[in-house]
């Protein structure tokens, strides 16, 4: 057999006619540029081939099914990556091969892919307060590094504060990014109340700090009422404060803006994004529309204005020169294929919620999370951490008066269909046996009735 | 000559923003409501934070019904050219097929709905395909481990940069070598990675034949040399035939070699990082290995590295003791690079596509990605106004980076126009070049092995239309697109602070843009 379904040209007359036209005899000489000893003479040792689709899809189908999602059993995981509810209108659009299979390409061949993000844009501006955003990042983590490394270029700083819990993971994401040119320190918070230390803040700032960086809400959940007074400490030593937040707590919370966030980024999962083991994943970065923001800004920026004559919006590249593809080592940010599509089905949920879907969903979730905290604080063994601080969708609990670890009791849980809190316990040592617990729109009463019953049952 | 769409048109559908549809009160989707018990259970849970921090004022997001929504965003993806839809050389971004099935099983709940902080109990089937795939690439690559944590090719070389860093770092070097080497016509990436991971940057210009020559590479070896990270064949489609001496260079005196693989689309099968002495390379699974390229990603790179660099892998990689898959940190890692695992679905979708062709069809796809490469550019270099750079009788392997200088000195008309006029005949743009522009007027294609013998004669005969047309009608030709889905704008305003706008809000605050 010779043909192949994905390589039209594979058929041996075909390549013939095409050899003939170059003037060779045989594929080989195609390659006659590489030199014979660094060619690969063996066949490739790979599984055979398959070649029927309807196998093909058996064989990914049998070994896919060997997964326990989360749709199946009750997951309370977050910790930056949640299974929300993605609207059937956002799963449609995600797989328009239009959209699924282009690439970058040019406004004028793809002006509805830039309308699209544009409007993304917009929409998320609305929600952080800001007037300039990027089209999708990596991650948030990886936005929130971007950011930090902008403020110490606008700023001409070299050191940043992180203020509060931080996850390891995200802080890795910064040491491995910042490392050559920003030096990270760290603002403790208290672990009875939840609060950023605000006096270790005033001792930290100098006139060398580029950044002032808190999450809105934190890690753990926490939402700190100190968030204007962080952002004023900041700009008073001529810092700017980078605030991350989840988006989809900002129908219920403040715009970053509106309480003095110069920088505001974070991550788009949680808006119409299934979680795809975290492939989910796409951060963004907000700021005022200032040159000295977006001079230092490392992504594509999209910029649109209405046509002349009032014949719809034009969409173009705003000052390109600003990022890696022309700077080349000239920048220490780089840029590339990142995560667009997201950005397009992030923008498909915003208009699908409009301002009071938000706001409702932002009830739900801040309801219903405290709701479960409550019935957990009220488990013998148990401890919520700081329950007098209001929290958004997660929450932290700690398991030091019971004799089991998060891992025992999380292993006891699965057992019962039930994947319980993000194991906290290495990431915190010095809150004990912990874990953070995550309450989605997607949790219903029941759901958390369940959590608390088996959860008490598998301490014991 | 092939039948040319003399009559195409772009879908035009005079869409306004979504902040011009709707009505105030108008609603798509309702989220589900909170039990009145647990209403009355915990009241206003937000009580406790400050005004400041609360939302007042409901965001200022537009108020549409659902298939209003609907409507819109399908009508913009018709407003949108996807391989699926039309034919896309762009060069460097070897634009193939994603195949539909690879999509129908990623979409469903045991991929999607995976929680990455799960046990890997619960997902040792996700688990299984890593880990095979990652067996799989290194088998391509020659080396011997791999890792798909980074969400795109930079992201991929900025690994890469981390841990020739890591290496020089724990054997006591690190500040000593503060250099990499690349060419001008490696990828962006190469030198801004290097650059982000606190690397100063040494770039090889083109010798003679348009590729660095040895002498150039001996010149900047020293002890201060931490690494070469390079392309091969670069931009211009030319191989370096002295690559593995190149890597002999670099080795000697002390520094690590990093291939960067993004487009390995003629090499699979027919030449091995790992052979030619590379130490690390980078795979992009949205460019060979057929991943959707999502409007500019999803995206994944497959990092592959020699046994004496797994060590110094981003954290977690997946692991296999026999019975169970599972995570392990690498005792020396250079950290993370990107959250949980990248895009997993992608790598998925990449498993799916090598296990479709084997070790044979990947193999036919390489020879044919270059055999339809060579086509067109013994059909170009025939084509009045095309020239091959540097010496044309020295063959191109994927792609090609021609220049229309000849075309713009004889008729004005030369690599912008061209980009632009082609569209008019339902064809994606041509890709120029990265930077710094070194072939005058360039045109960069690659026809990758997706396409068919037709589809590559219709895309000729559109280049040969266009530069008919140059010579009958120069200024027809300078002004298109007429017909794509927008017609030619002139975009210096959007470069201007007082005219560009990022978001709605912000063009709202902004003077009305006055041109005709």
């Amino acid at each position: 057999m010779t043909a192949y379904p994905y390589i039209p040209n594979a058929l041996p007359e075909i390549q013939q006619r095409m050899l003939r036209e170059i003037g060779l005899d045989s594929i080989d000489q195609l390659y006659d540029t590489i030199p014979q000893h660094i060619r690969f003479r063996d066949s490739l040792d790979l599984p055979p081939a398959i070649r029927s689709e309807a196998d093909l899809r058996a064989h990914i189908e049998a070994l896919l099914s060997d997964n326990r999602h989360t749709g199946h059993n009750l997951s309370f995981l977050g910790g930056g990556c949640a299974r929300h509810y993605v609207p059937a209108v956002c799963d449609e659009i995600a797989q328009r091969g239009e959209y699924l299979t282009a690439y970058v390409g040019d406004p004028h061949i793809s002006p509805g892919k830039y309308q699209a993000l544009f409007e993304y844009q917009s929409m998320l501006g609305a929600l952080t307060g800001m007037l300039v955003v990027t089209p999708p990042t990596y991650d948030g983590s990886g936005a929130a590094a971007s950011s930090l490394a902008m403020a110490a270029r606008i700023t001409g700083r070299r050191r940043v504060l992180l203020l509060g819990a931080i996850s390891a993971d995200r802080r890795s994401q910064f040491e491995t990014f910042l490392s050559p040119t920003v030096n990270i320190d760290q603002v403790g918070w208290d672990l009875k109340t939840g609060l950023i230390s605000e006096t270790e803040l005033q001792a930290k700032l100098g006139d060398d700090v580029a950044a002032v960086y808190f999450e809105c809400p934190s890690y753990l959940g926490f939402i700190d009422s100190q968030a204007r007074q962080l952002t004023a400490m900041a700009k008073a030593s001529g810092a700017l404060s980078v605030v991350y937040v989840d988006p989809i707590s900002l129908g219920v919370l403040a715009a970053p803006r509106d309480y003095g966030a110069d920088i505001v980024c974070g991550d788009l999962q949680s808006l119409g994004l299934h979680m795809n083991a975290g492939g989910g994943l796409a951060g963004f970065i907000a700021t005022p529309d200032e040159e000295r923001f977006v001079a230092e800004n490392p992504a594509i920026l999209i910029s649109g204005a209405p046509k002349p004559g009032g014949q719809g919006w034009s969409f173009a590249w705003c000052t390109f020169d600003r990022t890696s593809y022309i700077k080349r080592e000239d920048t220490q940010d780089y840029y590339g294929t990142t995560q667009w599509l997201w950005g397009i089905i992030a923008g498909v949920y915003m208009a699908l919620m409009g301002p009071h879907g938000l706001a409702e969903v932002g009830e739900t979730i801040s309801q219903r999370a405290a709701y479960l905290r409550r019935l957990i604080s009220a488990i013998d063994g148990v401890t919520v951490m700081a329950p007098e601080t209001p929290c958004f969708k997660e929450f932290a609990i700690r398991f030091d008066h019971s004799a089991v670890t998060v891992a025992e009791v999380n292993d006891r849980l699965r057992v019962q269909g039930i994947f319980g809190g993000k194991d906290l316990s290495g990431e915190f040592p010095e809150l004990g046996q912990s874990a953070l617990c995550c309450v989605t729109e997607q949790h219903n009463k029941k759901d958390l009735d369940r959590f608390v019953q088996a959860l008490s049952e598998v301490i014991r | 000559m092939s039948r040319l769409r003399r009559h195409y048109q772009g879908a035009r559908w005079d869409e306004p923003l979504i902040y011009e549809l709707g009505s105030p009160g108008e609603r798509s989707v309702f989220p589900p409501e909170t039990e009145v018990q647990i209403k009355e259970a915990v009241g206003d849970p937000l009580s406790g934070v400050p005004e400041d921090l609360r939302r007042t004022v409901p965001a200022d997001l537009p108020e549409l019904s659902e298939p209003q929504v609907l409507r819109h965003y399908t009508r913009l993806s018709q407003m949108c050219l996807g391989v699926d839809v039309a034919v896309d050389m762009t060069g460097t971004c070897t634009m193939k097929y994603s195949p539909k099935v690879n999509e129908l099983v990623t979409r469903r709940p045991e991929m999607t709905e995976l929680h990455p902080s799960q046990d890997p109990t619960t997902m040792q089937g996700l688990l299984k395909i890593v880990h095979r795939l990652a067996s799989m690439v290194c088998k391509i690559s020659g080396l011997d481990a791999a890792t798909f944590q980074p969400a795109g090719g930079s992201q991929g070389i900025f690994a890469n940069a981390c841990i020739i860093r890591a290496y020089h770092l724990a054997r006591g070097q690190g500040s000593q070598r503060d250099e990499i080497i690349t060419t001008s016509f490696s990828h962006p990436a190469d030198p801004a990675a290097a650059s982000t991971a606190g690397y100063k940057v040494i770039t090889l210009m083109p010798g003679p034949k348009g590729y660095a020559t040895l002498d150039a590479l001996e010149a900047v070896l020293s002890e201060r040399t931490a690494g070469l990270m390079i392309t091969n064949p670069e931009d211009t489609g030319l191989f370096n035939p002295q690559i593995d001496r190149f890597v002999e260079r670099v080795h000697e005196v002390g520094g690590l070699c990093a291939y960067d693989q993004a487009n390995a689309n003629g090499l699979l099968g027919i030449a091995r990082a790992g052979d030619i002495g590379f130490d690390l390379c980078q795979f992009n699974l949205h460019k060979t290995f057929s991943g959707p390229h999502s409007s500019n990603g999803q995206a994944c790179a497959a990092i592959c590295v020699s046994e004496e660099l797994a060590r110094f892998l981003p954290r977690p990689v997946v692991t296999f003791d026999g019975q169970q898959y599972g995570f392990e940190d690498p005792s020396e890692s250079i950290g993370k690079v990107r959250g949980y695992l990248g895009n997993l679905q992608v790598v998925v979708k990449a498993y799916a596509w090598i296990r479709s062709l084997g070790a044979d069809g990947l193999k036919v796809a390489a020879q044919t990605a270059v055999l339809n490469s060579n086509y067109m550019a013994r059909r170009l270099s025939q084509t009045a106004g095309f020239e091959l750079p540097y010496d044309p009788t020295i063959r191109r392997l994927e792609q090609v980076r021609y220049s229309l200088a000849p075309l713009k000195e004889e008729t004005g008309i030369g690599g912008p126009e061209m980009k632009m006029r082609m569209i008019d005949f339902g064809q994606q743009h041509i890709f120029e070049s990265h930077h710094p522009v070194l072939v005058p007027e360039p045109a960069t294609i690659e026809p990758g092995e997706s396409y068919s013998l037709d589809e590559i004669d219709e895309y000729l005969a559109v280049l040969e239309a266009v530069a008919l047309e140059a010579r009958a009608d120069p200024k027809s030709a300078a002004l298109g697109p007429y017909r794509s889905a927008q017609p030619r704008v002139d975009d210096v305003a959007q470069d201007d602070p007082d005219t560009w706008a990022m978001t709605w809000h912000a063009r709202e605050r902004k003077p009305t843009i006055a041109k005709d």
